[in-house]
């Protein structure tokens, strides 16, 4: 007879060895580095052009966002509609998003199709010209999205944490309103693009199923581009957080739930502690049986899902708790939150808690190292944070090797509730 | 062409086997055939809610994640109108843990009353958070209850009321776990670094013992074809108008669902559709619209949703989008209009198939279909529409009568 009380023997997952190899580099003519890993079951290729063009160096609220939008909405020769259809045609996926430092053209397609979609980037990255009419409609539509996104408690918080973080002078915690649409200018963006698109700082990352003359075909359509020229000028923004740390927002007077952020700065990525806040982080409200979830969700029932995050910036990073709980429970949520801050300070983590966390950890590494884009995508994140492949290993180690005690003198650093902005909006 | 395996236990469990060497995961993946649309009308919301119940311990583990997570792993599931989908992926090395906690909730839960309470809260929050407490968000129930009049698609898989889950009683778990959470009623895929043999003798020795069960006999009453058409009208505290329409459609398994498909990727599947073109683009009507439908089992709801922009007359933006489906009903489409559909749909399944847990999971949903092979021959269903099939599905899916229109109204 089978005896079911009786778990499997398992391998524990810290006893795996995992690392992150580097990706193959080469450079094109134009001192363009590609970064490149060549792997892979299905036949798909993700390229992605990443250029010093966030939100970090513009001089006038969402003129990066815009430019980065409205730059594959026209080019001298092609219509929005005929570079889509191009895209759409060939089964590909041409997007573009703006970060903070950075600001990325992505492409997903087919092998097969590759050869098809470069000649359009290139076109994008040489002759956009961001029609006025274009602009006007994404001024529109933009100015809709934000009317509809400002009824959502979640969006409110979102962005006023942030804020209270950073300054609202501050890349990360600058946000938009209605007039700073209405007051975005064709020739800034065309001046933005020049300078930060056109002639600007490109580093290319590739992955999948590449071509075999994919060195050639890459160098043949973006080595002879003006990118890496000029040299970009460093620029810095001081931060100015809030002086006042407790904030509730009524938004609708209706609502039935209430957002909250509970959030304070930490150590940067590039910190050697950081490793370590992640792996705290995670035992506090990183996963599913953290802290947080098992308290607050799993034995309260006041929310439907609580995590708490490690902000990943490159200048500036935080802890944020987030979660939407029923409105008449925020009050008893926040207590728990804190009230899982002194338990974290007060006592250690048990051993057999602390290694479910750590096999949890390397497991989901071991999983999310499946696959070229995830592989790159991880890369990705260490250069341009200024880290390489020894920074994930080492990452690694200290999930197989932190100890208890270390967890809590973690926490009596960085958990303390007086120290967190506490935010809550209905 | 994703390879598998295939064997039947004697309780009536199927398994299916995908072999990927090339990852040192292995996924398992546990669909129950049963969702939403197996609730009866006055308790809905039951099939999603019991869902979470499945994570509340089974009759011999008290705690369903911390042993998985130990063990290296993660897990999550979805209940839709149709199904119930379990799946989680660990180390190869400790595919067994995931066998013994799958077939211990096979074999039956712990019904703790703790858990019930507390999950009963977590699924009204869920639901205040989705459809309550966001705009727009109560627009699908009254859809589906104006698009449905027999068929139970007339509710959501959250349900009809927060009162429905307010008021679940243990005993209603423990009737709708016998009924439905049997090895008869399930499909169990395991992929990843895992070999066929080892597979079969854990499924043996873990599911093996597992009572059958009754089979579930299905007996949901099929929406008669409408014959009128259906329109209503609300206001509520948001910011701009906006309108949806639903359209009755073919079913999962007919031919013409493929056609279908792809009419909804001409219409709205992205920046060089045509409703997008037309309506956002060129007459600047829409700030944005999309045409999808949800690959429903059963007869399915083909769907435009728009908001409109602010200013414009919504009888106005409703006759321009009437004025694109007399385009898709009067003329054939161009080839390479068709063609580009097409290749959208080549490149998204081969996105799919990339992970593991995509494929364990499709391969079960095409098992649930009829047979998990239906997987490799999904895009040659596709290749094979034309334009002359995208234009009779047009005329006969697209008509007035077969149509049900929400003005969504800022007050």
């Amino acid at each position: 007879m089978l005896n079911r009380s009786l778990a499997p023997q398992i391998k524990d997952a810290v006893e795996y060895s995992i690392s992150l190899k580097s990706p193959a580099i080469f450079k094109l003519d134009n001192n363009v580095d590609v970064y490149n890993v060549q792997a892979g079951t299905e036949e798909v290729v993700q390229i992605e052009w990443v250029f010093k063009a966030g939100n970090w160096f513009e001089e006038k609220k969402l003129v990066a966002s815009a430019a980065n939008f409205l730059m594959k909405n026209g080019t001298g020769n092609k219509s929005a509609y005929e570079i889509n259809e191009f895209v759409d045609f060939y089964g590909a996926y041409l997007n573009r998003s703006c970060y903070n430092e950075t600001a990325v053209v992505s492409l997903h397609c087919l092998s097969k199709q590759l050869e098809h979609i470069l000649p359009l980037v290139q076109e994008i990255f040489m002759d956009a010209i961001l029609p006025e009419e274009e602009l006007l409609i994404y001024k529109q539509n933009m100015k809709q999205r934000l009317a509809v996104n400002l009824k959502k408690c979640d969006f409110i918080a979102g962005r006023k944490i942030d804020a209270l973080l950073f300054g609202e002078q501050h890349p990360y915690g600058v946000y938009s309103e209605m007039g700073d649409y209405d007051a975005l200018q064709r020739e800034e963006l065309l001046a933005y693009y020049n300078a930060f698109y056109k002639n600007g700082h490109c580093t290319i990352f590739s992955a999948g199923i590449l071509p075999s003359n994919f060195q050639e075909l890459l160098n043949r359509y973006f080595g002879k581009l003006p990118f890496n020229k000029t040299v970009i000028q460093e620029k810095s923004h001081a931060i100015h957080p809030s002086s006042q740390k407790k904030w509730n927002i009524l938004n609708d007077a209706e609502g039935v739930q209430g957002a909250i952020r509970i959030a304070r700065a930490c150590p940067l990525p590039t910190d050697p502690v950081f490793p370590k806040l992640q792996v705290l982080n995670v035992l506090f409200g990183g996963f599913f049986g953290s802290r947080l979830m098992t308290n607050i969700r799993e034995d309260k029932g006041y929310t439907y899902g609580i995590y708490s995050y490690l902000m990943n910036h490159i200048h500036a990073s935080a802890i944020l708790i987030s979660t939407e709980a029923g409105r008449d429970v925020c009050e008893a949520t926040v207590k728990e939150v804190y009230h899982e801050m002194d338990q974290l300070r007060m006592h250690e983590v048990g051993k057999e808690e602390l290694l479910l966390v750590k096999n949890y950890l390397i497991g989901t590494l071991l999983g999310d190292l499946d696959g070229p884009f995830h592989i790159i995508g991880r890369c990705k994140n260490l250069i341009l944070h200024g880290m390489n492949v020894s920074h994930f290993n080492y990452y690694v180690d200290v999930i197989k090797s932190i100890q208890p005690h270390e967890l809590k003198q973690l926490a009596e650093e960085y958990l303390i509730p007086d120290d967190f902005y506490e935010l809550t909006v209905v | 062409m994703i390879q598998f395996d295939r064997f039947v236990l004697k309780n009536g469990l199927k398994v299916l086997v995908h072999q990927d060497q090339s990852t040192p995961m292995a996924v398992v993946n546990v669909l129950y055939d049963v969702g939403a649309r197996d609730e009866d009308e006055s308790k809905t919301g039951f099939a999603h809610l019991f869902e979470h119940l499945m994570f509340g311990g089974s009759v011999n583990i008290s705690d369903y994640d911390e042993p998985l997570q130990l063990a290296g792993g993660e897990n999550n599931a979805y209940t839709t109108n149709d199904l119930t989908n379990y799946y989680c992926q660990l180390p190869a090395e400790n595919l067994e843990t995931a066998f013994w906690l799958e077939s211990d909730r096979m074999l039956s839960l712990a019904f703790s009353k703790k858990s019930l309470d507390v999950q009963r809260k977590v699924v009204c929050e869920e639901f205040k958070e989705h459809y309550i407490n966001k705009p727009y968000g109560d627009v699908w129930q009254m859809m589906r209850d104006l698009a449905y009049k027999v068929h139970p698609y007339k509710w959501m898989t959250i349900g009809k009321e927060l009162a429905h889950i307010e008021n679940a009683q243990l005993d209603d778990v423990k009737q709708f776990f016998f009924k439905h959470y049997t090895p008869a009623n399930a499909i169990l895929v395991v992929a990843g670094n895992v070999d066929t043999a080892h597979v079969k003798k854990l499924a043996e020795k873990w599911f093996g013992e597992i009572p059958s069960g009754v089979k579930y006999n299905r007996n949901v009453s099929q929406e008669p074809a409408q014959q009128e058409e259906r329109r209503m009208t609300v206001k509520r505290n948001v910011p701009m108008d906006a309108i949806y329409k639903t359209w009755h459609m073919a079913s999962r398994l007919e031919h013409d669902y493929y056609a279908t498909d792809l009419l909804t990727d001409i219409l709205g599947g992205g920046a060089s559709s045509r409703l997008y073109q037309a309506l956002v683009k060129e007459q600047q009507l829409f700030a944005q619209i999309n045409c999808y439908h949800f690959g429903s089992l059963d007869r399915g709801l083909f769907t435009i949703e728009g908001q409109l922009v602010k200013g414009v007359e919504i009888k106005d933006a409703e006759e321009a989008i009437e004025s694109e489906l007399d385009k898709v009903r009067s003329q054939l489409i161009d080839e390479r209009e068709l063609q580009k559909v097409k290749n959208k749909t080549e490149s998204v399944m081969a996105f799919e198939d990339m992970s593991v847990m995509n494929r364990a999971g499709s391969l079960a949903f095409y098992e649930l279909l009829g047979d998990g092979q239906l997987m490799n021959e999904e895009f040659k269903r596709y290749q094979d529409v034309t334009t002359e099939d995208l234009q009779r599905i047009a005329k006969d899916v697209l008509k007035d009568t077969n149509s049900n229109t929400i003005w969504y109204l800022a007050n």
